[in-house]
């Protein structure tokens, strides 16, 4: 699949002296990565070449709390104020279209790009972010890049590349009972570490895979790079498909019945060689929490924290205030999350939902549940979920990223715990000195619920 | 971009693994819309404690560490974001290389963008490497190879654009443009795998 799609878009070919000019379908842009690349197109003469290849949304520095967003309030963050003022200015410029701060269907680029039905199979999309690669879900080749390279695109469409390798991971069987996505892509990192797929393509396959929804197909991409991939895939099927049917930017009428034809093509033919490869079964997978500093220091929440003795291990321990061998359920709680690209969607918010329903938010733990657009807010409010959260207690707040990532006002402060449904548990991710564990949105809520990590299937009728 | 060919200079050695780009750059200082003086915030957390004060003992404030350009990492530098904020600070404080047995995919390619020269070395030379802080070492760029003060040389691989770009201080949004034309042909061809 990767193969088609790489040979589908490249401008020219790659040769000793020279990498691929692949070309570029869509270009997401937001508000952090992109000020300083339309700088230097400026500063060069140089126009956006085809702003309609273009969309572009407020999500990392934009604040999620209503006053902000819809009262009036000014945003408190004066440096976040200046950059959404600035991609306003870049996208009004340029030709862009720009979902603003008040547009309903604003949200985290990567949330919104499938839910428009702008994310398509075949495609090639890039972003400045990281986690761009959560397209691949749609099986679309899809990585993020550099602000330079943001410069590239908006010059040219093109970027120049490098043909990456490809790992195929397969996954056998079917998940168990309060197992989700997010657990089973932590389960991957940890198996094959935070550089097992470095500079390649993941093709995720196999029968657990298949099963999955859309949604936690989403999750399970979004998370290549914490392997080190540049992007993961899963192929196009019905339930592509299905999910595209009628999003207003997806194809219609005769497109659709053309693009169907296209989109099947894309999956990989029986054979088809790849770089590496690995294998797990579905069925061993628990709950999984991390308890270190990066996303492959991960175990499953009735496990102990590993025994070692090198100084990169103790160094993350002594951060996060544990110790080797420990038991990791139990442990004390000052923060809960549900929110990020990884896990803010409708079905993420169902599942912490469905575990909070007639239960409280633990004394004492703040939770903040953030939906990953205002779409998904208004889908989650119109079934009642926002009243079953804010009955427990928990903040329910505008779309973005949030806490995920501590430069929108949401943060946590030094030294407290935050069980955490985003992608990444770097040191200061959250706030200087915080700490972050990651898990799924029901293990999040089951945090939340008793004040520490708990395994959710304790708290599952 | 400036042209680089050689890099000579006593190294500063962070041997930590995995050490990912808010470490590099703490997301707090993301809020820019500038790339001038982001060295102010590189490895912010590490240099600085809670209250601003400088940590004496962090590397990267040894008086040894001054002047240095050369910087011998742990394996999987720069994993994490795509923040190019990250080489950017590295730059703006003065680092010209950063040498480890992997370097993390999209630091690796903003580096070479921004005149960093990333330079992966086979396990032997980097042990050598992370056990002999501030030895100094010359990377030359046009023979790719990294030559120890013993005069042990190891070579390093770096893709043929990429070189040439940095040996003659190109920058690649030159050549993409200069392929305007074959991307216009592009677009006029129908697309294979979507209606549009
Ligand atoms: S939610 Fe987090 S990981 Fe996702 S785009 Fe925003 S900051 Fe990046």
């Amino acid at each position: 699949m990767f193969e088609k799609i790489w040979a589908a878009h490249e401008v020219v070919p790659e040769s000793a002296e020279t990498p691929a000019v692949l070309y570029v379908d869509l270009h997401l842009i937001h508000e952090v990565t992109s000020p300083q690349a339309f700088t230097r197109l400026r500063s060069r003469g140089l126009s956006v070449r085809r702003p309609d290849r273009s969309l572009a949304t407020l999500d990392h520095a934009t604040p999620t709390d209503t006053q902000q967003v819809f009262g009036g309030v000014p945003i408190r963050l004066e440096s976040a104020a200046r950059q959404i003022a600035e991609l306003e200015r870049n996208a009004a410029e340029s030709g862009i279209e720009l979902l603003g701060l008040r547009d309903e269907r604003r949200g985290i680029v990567h949330v919104i790009g499938p839910e428009l039905g702008v994310t398509q199979p075949g495609m090639t999309i890039v972003c400045g972010d990281s986690h761009t690669s959560t397209h691949g879900a749609f099986g679309t080749l899809a990585f993020g890049i550099g602000t330079t390279e943001v410069g590239h695109v908006l010059a040219t469409q093109c970027l120049l590349q490098r043909k990456p390798k490809a790992l195929a991971v397969e996954v056998r069987g079917k998940l168990s009972r309060g197992v989700g996505a997010k657990d089973l892509v932590l389960a991957i990192i940890s198996q094959i570490g935070v550089a097992g797929g470095s500079g390649m393509i993941i093709e995720y396959r196999g029968e657990a895979i298949r099963a999955l929804s859309m949604d936690e197909r989403m999750t399970v991409c979004n998370m290549s790079i914490e392997a080190g991939a540049r992007a993961g895939m899963i192929a196009p099927d019905e339930t592509t498909f299905e999910y595209l049917r009628g999003r207003p930017r997806a194809p219609s009428g005769a497109d659709w019945d053309r693009a169907l034809v296209a989109w099947r093509q894309l999956p990989s033919d029986k054979g088809a060689a790849f770089d590496r490869e690995a294998a797990l079964d579905a069925a061993d997978v628990e709950p999984m929490i991390s308890y270190g500093t990066n996303p492959g220091m991960t175990i499953p929440v009735g496990g102990n924290i590993p025994m070692r003795d090198d100084e990169a291990f103790l160094k993350a321990l002594r951060y996060m205030g544990f110790a080797p061998g420990e038991a990791i359920a139990g442990k004390a709680v000052d923060i809960v999350f549900i929110g990020s690209c990884t896990n803010s969607r409708l079905s993420d918010l169902r599942a912490a939902a469905t575990l909070l329903r007639g239960r409280k938010v633990a004394r004492g733990v703040r939770m903040l549940v953030v939906p990953g657009s205002q779409q998904v807010k208004r889908a989650a409010e119109a079934e009642g979920l926002h009243e079953v959260f804010t009955a427990a207690g928990a903040e329910w707040r505008e779309s973005g990223c949030s806490m995920c990532v501590g430069i929108n006002g949401d943060t946590a402060a030094a030294g407290r715990y935050v069980v955490s449904t985003s992608n990444r548990n770097f040191e200061g991710r959250q706030g200087q000195g915080a700490r972050t564990l990651l898990a799924s949105p029901v293990t999040a809520a089951a945090a939340a619920v008793t004040g520490r990590v708990t395994d959710p299937r304790e708290l599952m009728a | 971009m400036q042209a680089i060919r050689r890099i000579r200079s006593r190294t500063i050695v962070l041997p930590a693994a995995d050490v990912d780009t808010d470490q590099i750059f703490p997301a707090r200082f993301l809020t820019t819309t500038s790339r001038e003086g982001l060295s102010q915030a590189l490895f912010a957390d590490w240099r600085f404690d809670a209250s601003g004060a400088l940590q004496p003992e962090f590397v990267l404030n040894r008086t040894e560490s001054t002047g240095c350009s050369i910087l011998v990492a742990g394996r999987n530098f720069g994993c994490g974001s795509s923040r190019e904020h990250a080489p950017w600070a590295l730059h703006d404080y003065g680092i010209r290389a950063v040498i480890s047995t992997s370097i993390a995919d999209i630091f690796f390619n903003n580096a070479l963008k921004n005149g960093l020269l990333p330079v992966l070395v086979d396990a032997e030379t980097h042990l050598w490497l992370l056990a002999h802080p501030g030895a100094e070492v010359e990377i030359d760029l046009e023979a790719s190879t990294v030559k120890l003060p013993d005069g042990r040389r190891a070579g390093f691989p770096m893709e043929a654009f990429a070189r040439h770009c940095l040996l003659h201080g190109v920058d690649e949004l030159g050549y993409l443009l200069s392929r305007l034309p074959a991307i216009e042909a592009h677009e006029r061809k129908p697309a294979r795998h979507s209606p549009a």
